[in-house]
């Protein structure tokens, strides 16, 4: 971000901007020249991916946020309206619907990425909390933004939700009546709901820099999870990323395209496009899919107030990840025993999901339990798994690992697709 | 671009999992499966079902039923002419006001108002169907799990309850519905209406009508949403092509 420039230019409005600010050689460090490991696999796709979908996420939300109401009584009607009168209406809405849904596959993708990779060992641990600070904002303005169609899920999702801090003791029923506006989800709560997700967004934006601030510093980790030793280990961002990105895009493009145009209200709730009644509670309440990992946690736990401290913590135990695991190696491709460990943990965790979209009863109460306790162990594990694991041999180099893996032709990241495709 | 591949299935069946994961259980009947006109990445609405499926929901579900978010203007997206969907209008009464003289007065309907509710409020709809609310059917469609089959399966579903079960006061037997018991009564049978089009008026084909229609009114824009798609994915596709060529290039360079 900061030093000598390499960035040259001979037009003349060009110099003369750039002396006053210099945006051009900004963004020529930025993204043109960046030094970027050679042997990034499509993994590393997901942050530009995440980046993408805020962008899409803000615009179509400003322009929804036109024509949309807040009000308890007009919500409901101007969602409908949105979809049946607004020219393109119904284009914006399943966008940015079905566009939250894959902001957060995306950036589930990239978390799981960073764990495989030990993206977020020293001296990356701030870029993995602003990570972390970012998903839970996400959550947040998601939650939010859930709410204001003001359909059934809108309402008993809300009243469950916000329900939750009843369990802090002694101040827990004043909390809740504060964060309503009132003595139950209603007009205050949509109004206020309405404010804070057209606000988040902006503030993600802003740590978003920061996440990239602190990723520039010490450049984007790989699959070997050793450091860049020189110039012949990198290759510059553009053309090579710039356009290993954009393919990327256009993959991802087209499986968002084919949920929104083809299977719009797949991931909703059918209770949704009933609208909201304080007097009618659905059977089964059932947040949105990227929230029902946490959501079985919560209801695993038999006490209320443990049940909402065992969420927080399968949250906020991420933050003291970088400080669990005590091995020096970052990358699962050189840890067999880590490597193991991460794949049950993915696996616990759509075990979870799937649990959580269940009703609380029977065999899904134990499973629930079981995984919500494997989630935790696989955390309190790491320490040990540090101490005992042999880690195999790392590489000299990117550059010599690179050269070794192709001899004979392939792609440059031919090795990470050797390790990786049988996931 | 095998890897990209696998990628992508990843991600699809990452999607799906979880979204099996959402469906709760219920007692209720599996809907019957049907094929529909407007459903696949092609479908478009069979106007003529569509038509005669509007004709069955004023002749049978309005009674009790509204459908608020659909005004006469409408009518024209699914084939009607502008006279036709004016007669239908008119032959409704409309509240409307206040005039020069501060009173509110009543008028035949327009193409601009949307279908009058049956009942003042939801009070006087409970009142009328023994405590019972019969809901508004413009969203019914989306709104239920199952969507065009689970009301099929609910108009066509209806069966002398079992011996060992008693039916409550007013409620009829419909295995398709969660619990079994509905406070609907059987509201279509063979020859409920009759069709000027001479299609033949069986239960199920009436039943089969008047759920595209409503499939309509719970989204009216499915075909342009469709059409759109369609197109999208194909410049997707060759875009993508493209990319991927000029990325397979730009890293040959590195060799």
């Amino acid at each position: 971000m900061s030093g000598h420039s390499s960035f040259q230019s001979n037009n003349a409005i060009v110099k003369w901007i750039e002396y006053r600010l210099p945006i051009f050689s900004f963004v020529n460090e930025a993204l043109v020249v960046y030094p970027t490991p050679k042997n990034l696999n499509y993994w590393w796709n997901m942050g530009s991916l995440a980046g993408v979908m805020l962008v899409v996420q803000i615009i179509t939300g400003v322009v929804l946020g036109m024509h949309y109401t807040p009000h308890a009584d007009l919500a409901f009607d101007s969602t409908e309206h949105i979809m049946r009168d607004v020219n393109y209406g119904w284009l914006l809405r399943y966008m940015h619907a079905n566009g939250g849904s894959m902001f957060f596959a995306v950036v589930y993708i990239h978390i799981f990425r960073g764990m495989y990779y030990g993206s977020y060992k020293a001296p990356r641990e701030l870029l993995w909390w602003l990570g972390i600070i970012i998903f839970i904002l996400m959550m947040a303005t998601a939650f939010m933004g859930y709410v204001l169609p003001w359909g059934q899920m809108s309402f008993w999702g809300a009243t469950v939700i916000t329900n939750l801090f009843s369990a802090v003791p002694i101040l827990g029923e004043t909390i809740v009546a504060w964060l309503w506006g009132g003595y139950s989800v209603d007009q205050p709560t949509l109004n206020r709901f309405f404010s804070l997700h057209y606000l988040l967004p902006f503030v993600i934006f802003a740590v978003v820099f920061l996440h990239l601030w602190a990723l520039h510093v010490h450049k984007s980790n790989n699959p070997l999870g050793i450091d860049i030793k020189g110039p012949q280990d990198t290759i510059p961002f553009h053309p090579y990323y710039t356009v290993k990105d954009l393919y990327g895009m256009g993959v991802f493009a087209i499986i968002f395209a084919w949920l929104l145009f083809f299977a719009p209200n797949l991931l909703g709730e059918p209770d949704n496009y009933i609208p909201a009644d304080p007097l009618v509670t659905p059977t089964h309440i059932v947040p949105e899919w990227y929230f029902l990992p946490f959501y079985a946690i919560l209801r695993a736990i038999p006490d209320k107030l443990f049940g909402v401290i065992a969420m927080f913590a399968s949250l906020f135990i991420l933050f003291v990840l970088p400080w669990l695991d005590t091995s020096k190696v970052r990358s699962a491709r050189f840890r067999p025993v880590y490597k193991m460990l991460f794949w049950a943990f993915f696996v616990d965790c759509l075990v979870l999901g799937y649990i959580g979209g269940q009703p609380a009863e029977g065999i899904f109460i134990v499973i629930g339990r079981l995984g919500t306790a494997l989630y935790f162990l696989f955390f309190l594990s790491l320490p040990f798994i540090g101490w005992f694991e042999r880690p195999r041999k790392l590489p000299a180099s990117i550059s010599t690992a690179v050269l070794e893996s192709h001899g004979g032709g392939g792609t440059p990241d031919g090795a990470a697709a050797k390790a990786e495709d049988r996931g | 671009m095998l890897r990209s591949v696998l990628i992508a299935a990843l991600a699809a069946l990452f999607v799906s999992s979880v979204s099996a994961g959402a469906l709760a259980s219920s007692n209720a009947e599996h809907p019957k499966e049907l094929k529909w006109s407007h459903g696949g990445p092609f479908g478009t609405f069979d106007r003529a079902s569509v038509q005669r499926g509007l004709h069955v929901y004023r002749e049978t579900c309005s009674g009790c039923h509204g459908l608020k978010y659909i005004a006469f203007r409408n009518l024209l997206e699914i084939g009607l002419s502008e006279d036709q969907a004016k007669i239908i209008a008119a032959e409704y009464t409309v509240k409307d006001g206040p005039n020069d003289e501060g009173e509110m007065f009543e008028r035949p309907g327009k193409l601009f108002d949307y279908m009058p509710a049956p009942f003042a409020n939801d009070k006087a709809a409970r009142a009328s169907n023994n405590g019972a609310l019969p809901p508004d059917l413009s969203l019914i469609v989306k709104a239920r799990k199952g969507g065009e089959n689970y009301i099929y399966s609910i108009l066509t579903g209806y069966m002398e309850p079992p011996a060992d079960v008693t039916l409550a006061e007013g409620m009829a037997y419909n295995p398709y519905f969660p619990n079994h018991q509905i406070a609907m009564a059987p509201p279509i049978d063979d020859q409920t209406v009759e069709y000027v089009d001479g299609t033949e008026n069986s239960k199920e084909q009436i039943a089969r009508d008047v759920v595209s229609f409503l499939a309509w009114t719970a989204e009216p824009t499915l075909e342009a949403r469709k059409r759109l798609g369609v197109k999208v994915m194909l410049y997707l596709f060759v875009l993508t092509l493209v990319l991927y060529g000029v990325k397979r290039k730009v890293w040959a360079k590195m060799h």
